[in-house]
């Protein structure tokens, strides 16, 4: 596809942090190089300093005295985003009312004093390439919110942008349209091979997406890694726990057997000093009547969700463990499961 | 259905007596009085064939227009930097901006003669500099100065109330576009600001088309409609006149702001 200006940027963060003049701190110092062509993620909850990030990309906020960013390795911290040459995508689509769909998709290219043909050709490729091309005329109150983000990805990938910094851009759709939205954004980004910046709260758009994951909490990265790495191995407890479901089990291990409430589970590499061990509903099963194992709990609820049942088991923790179980066969509250641990899944902190 | 359409007549009821008590019905007698005089309906006719009259018509929505021009470029660029801007005192200067709402139309006129009459501070000011003294208190513009005074503060706040709802989202998004300040300001907050503009200058419009305290004190040279309508109606007691003119004046107004809005309504259609 002919979208990209040339190759991809490769963008670099040196000591950038970002405090309001409220004396709030956004964003603690951060070093963070983002490899030409990759998808980026930037996840973790509001307040956490994604977006300020995002923003200082952007050229939107100057980061704090003595951080920089490098474009390519040039130092762009001064320049204002209208001269950054970045395509935005915003949550709440900010796509100019006074303009048709053409309009806005065209605006870029229009401020840049395209000429009327090129200009027209190009805003008919995007609203190809977005498969909106039968809404060209529309005025934009007329579009449902999925349409108008692919109008706002459009006009942002229609100048050719070095970049794509895309802000939470499908937190305000539904559920559904998310879906379809992200596999498109998804191939998009595949298929252009520009260098983007995606800001979400949502995990399952993160691991979706991101060829990288930084996740972010009190405006300090608490672990960057592909997204199996962060999935599989958590560097912090806020990490496990804010993306998918994380079991926990309290206890002591002695001897290759870690001991709880629950009971004994053999795990010949169990750390010495290990209290606690975590892992994914994944990693966790009910038990086959001729399986040996040394943990049971009590069922405290059952969801039988078709393909599979989420069960909630009570062994006498802070919390019940969570397994999703593919057996054929239906769950009584009250009744006493033995249950069977994948010791590959377990993380200690 | 019939019970639905007899609750929409009864809500539509103090609309429609109050529209007929305070609109039509004076308008209608003031039409009829127009035509009752010596001339007979030749009255309205004499609103465009007179000279004086027809002149004192022209300049009345001339200064209207530049009123409202002038309110609403001054009113546009200081609503947006308050609304945008919060400084010390922030608070207190928005308050006094409201001020001039507060004086009546002659204390609006003696300020004027102070600022730029034959004692004025401008006078003094030119006179020091050049040697010749500035003075136009008296005049059109004086009239004018005075009408963009108290057009301001209503025109402000209607463009504040309007600017805090623009979405800064839509300024980064032009700007991410490679737009320049002056361009966002063109293509984004004006077409934002719109309906406020439309809104705050038809009422601006309207004011400045019936303002009369302060005409009355600059007096003199000033020739426009209320001032007209005064001078027939209390001078030469020309009742007919003065209401023919009163009856031309309001459908003036009124058409020149339909159009206004049609106009305004059609070209954001046109650019939807």
């Amino acid at each position: 596809m002919t979208t990209q200006a040339g190759k991809p940027l490769a963008i670099a963060l040196e000591n950038c942090a970002k405090t309001f003049p409220d004396g709030t701190r956004a964003l603690e110092p951060l070093d963070f190089a983002i490899h030409a062509g990759e998808t980026v993620v930037f996840l973790g909850p509001s307040g956490c300093g994604k977006t300020t990030t995002l923003r200082i990309i952007a050229g939107l906020e100057e980061p704090d005295a003595g951080g920089r960013v490098l474009f390519d390795g040039e130092d762009v911290t001064r320049l204002p985003i209208e001269q950054r040459n970045v395509g935005m995508v915003f949550q709440s689509y900010a796509l100019f009312p006074n303009m048709t769909v053409a309009g806005n998709i065209g605006y870029g290219l229009r401020i840049r004093g395209t000429q009327e043909a090129a200009l027209k050709a190009r805003v008919g490729e995007m609203l190809d390439m977005m498969q909106i091309a039968r809404l060209a005329d529309r005025r934009i109150d007329q579009l449902s919110g999925g349409q108008r983000q692919r109008v706002a990805l459009a006009r942002a990938l229609a100048v050719r942008p070095r970049a794509l910094l895309l802000d939470e851009p499908l937190t305000a759709l539904d559920a559904k349209l998310r879906d379809t939205l992200r596999l498109d954004i998804d191939s998009l980004l595949r298929s252009l091979g520009i260098t983007a910046i995606y800001v979400t709260h949502d995990q399952a758009e993160a691991m979706a997406l991101g060829d990288r994951i930084v996740v972010m909490e009190h405006g300090r990265v608490a672990q960057i890694g592909e997204p199996r790495e962060i999935y599989q191995r958590p560097a912090t407890r806020f990490v496990a726990e804010f993306i998918g479901t994380m079991n926990r089990l309290t206890g002591s291990a002695k001897n290759g057997v870690f001991s709880c409430k629950a009971g004994n589970l053999p795990w010949a590499e169990a750390p010495a000093n290990a209290t606690e061990i975590l892992f994914r509903p994944e990693d966790i099963r009910v038990a086959e009547s001729h399986e040996e194992t040394g943990l049971q709990g009590t069922v405290a609820a059952a969801f039988f969700l078709g393909d599979r049942t989420r069960l909630f088991v009570e062994v006498g923790e802070a919390r019940p463990l969570v397994i999703e179980s593919t057996a054929r066969r239906a769950f009584r509250h009250g009744e006493t499961v033995r249950l069977a641990i994948d010791p590959r899944g377990l993380v200690v902190l | 259905m019939r019970h639905e359409s007899r609750r929409l007549i009864l809500l539509l009821l103090p609309a429609g007596i109050f529209f007929a008590a305070f609109f039509l019905l004076p308008m209608a007698r003031l039409f009829f009085i127009g035509g009752s005089g010596k001339t007979g309906w030749a009255a309205y006719a004499a609103i465009l064939t007179d000279a004086h009259y027809f002149s004192s018509l022209l300049s009345t929505l001339g200064v209207a227009t530049a009123t409202t021009a002038a309110t609403l470029a001054i009113s546009g660029i200081s609503g947006v930097f308050l609304q945008r801007h919060k400084f010390p005192g922030n608070g207190a200067l928005v308050a006094m901006l409201t001020l001039p709402l507060a004086f009546p139309g002659v204390v609006i006129g003696f300020m004027v003669i102070m600022l730029a009459g034959r004692m004025g501070l401008i006078g003094q000011v030119t006179q020091a500099l050049t040697g010749e003294k500035l003075v136009f208190a008296y005049t059109m513009s004086g009239l004018f100065m005075g009408y963009v005074y108290f057009s301001i503060p209503r025109t402000i706040l209607t463009v504040m109330a309007a600017a805090e709802k623009l979405d800064p989202r839509l300024e980064e998004a032009a700007r991410s576009l490679g737009a320049s300040p002056w361009r966002v300001v063109l293509d984004v907050i004006i077409p934002g600001l719109k309906p406020a503009f439309i809104s705050a200058g038809a009422i601006c419009f309207a004011t400045a088309v019936g303002a009369f305290g302060t005409a009355f004190t600059l007096a003199a040279k000033i020739n426009v409609l209320p001032m007209v309508i005064y001078t027939e109606f209390t001078l030469s007691a020309n009742i007919a006149m003065a209401a023919a003119l009163s009856f031309v004046l309001g459908i003036v107004t009124w058409l020149v702001l339909a159009v206004a809005r049609t106009a305004a309504g059609s070209s954001v259609a046109a650019a939807g």
